[in-house]
């Protein structure tokens, strides 16, 4: 399967919460980031939570967050950043 | 002794945690597996001897080789698994080893649950698990990392990240000032296991021979 996002892309982490196993992180959902890394297809929690096969097996990424972003208001570094593994279908394109 | 007899202590029950349908499920494959001789009890034990005798040790070993061979470091941040394995170590699961510069400081949490490159540095501490770290160090890292004793310089940026999915992470730190001239395994006793996770820096002023 070719991979959607590249190295550079902005993106925002979908906020949606389906009563299913996932492994995007409540506190990263609706936060955009860069992605820095392109991990390969691995099979979806989605499925592989629930006696399912994984598939359609979808890219990872490693997306870059600003800890300003994340936690606007806060008192964090500007400087600090935080990385976290998200499959693709929770991933949108941003415009910039 | 009756069973009925008089004391004032409770009985801890043989079995306090229902068997779960997994550990049926496992159970009955292994049985399986040895019943047609495609396994046997004694490579069970050794997996299970194996699996408990990673320590840090291991990625000690690894990152006191990066600090003294430049061609080795270059292999492992471009494939970790394969430089691992070169040394005769065998992770399980893909490895992504982020480098201590003197700009970036990495450190490592899964706020899912616990992942953790456990062949590489042991067991999981307890703290690792807790709520408490899980869900303060992505929100206010210095200030983690400042009650495990390092406070970062404003120009270096903290990098945490947040293992939640396949990828299991491994800090290499940097190498201390003064220990040009230190003989491999020297370095790797200054290598502790909060290192690697990024909660600490090695010090050679304080752990050094």
């Amino acid at each position: 399967m070719t991979a959607r996002f590249a190295v550079g892309d902005r993106v925002r982490i979908d906020d949606r919460n389906p009563a299913l196993h996932h492994r995007t992180p409540y506190y990263v959902k609706g936060c955009c980031g860069t992605v820095v890394l392109d991990c390969g297809p691995e099979g979806r929690p989605e499925s592989l939570g629930h006696d399912g096969d994984g598939t359609p097996r979808t890219h990872v990424y490693r997306v870059r967050l600003a800890m300003a972003d994340l936690w606007p208001g806060g008192t964090g570094h500007p400087a600090d950043t935080l990385d976290v593994e998200i499959f693709e279908h929770w991933l949108e394109p941003v415009e910039v | 002794m009756p069973a009925d007899h008089a004391h004032d202590h409770g009985h801890q029950p043989d079995h306090p945690e229902p068997v779960t349908f997994h550990q049926v499920m496992g159970t009955a494959l292994r049985e399986l597996l040895i019943e047609k001789g495609l396994y046997s009890a004694e490579d069970e034990r050794r997996r299970i001897e194996r699996l408990q005798a990673a320590s840090p040790a291991n990625g000690a070993r690894i990152v006191a080789r990066a600090w003294t061979d430049p061609a080795f470091r270059a292999h492992l941040l471009a494939a970790p698994n394969a430089a691992i394995e070169s040394l005769g170590l065998e992770p399980v699961n893909p490895i992504h080893v982020v480098e201590n510069t003197g700009r970036v400081h990495n450190v490592i949490v899964c706020t899912l649950c616990s992942c953790y490159p456990r062949q590489l540095l042991g067991p999981q501490p307890m703290w690792y698990k807790s709520r408490a770290y899980r869900s303060r160090v992505v929100r206010e890292p210095r200030a983690v990392l400042a009650e495990f004793g390092l406070t970062l310089p404003a120009d270096t940026a903290v990098r945490v990240h947040d293992s939640t999915a396949e990828l299991r992470y491994m800090v290499l730190p940097r190498r201390p000032a003064g220990t040009e001239d230190w003989p491999e395994d020297s370095l790797a006793a200054l290598v502790t296991r909060d290192c690697m996770i990024g909660v600490a820096v090695p010090d050679a002023a304080r752990d050094g021979r």
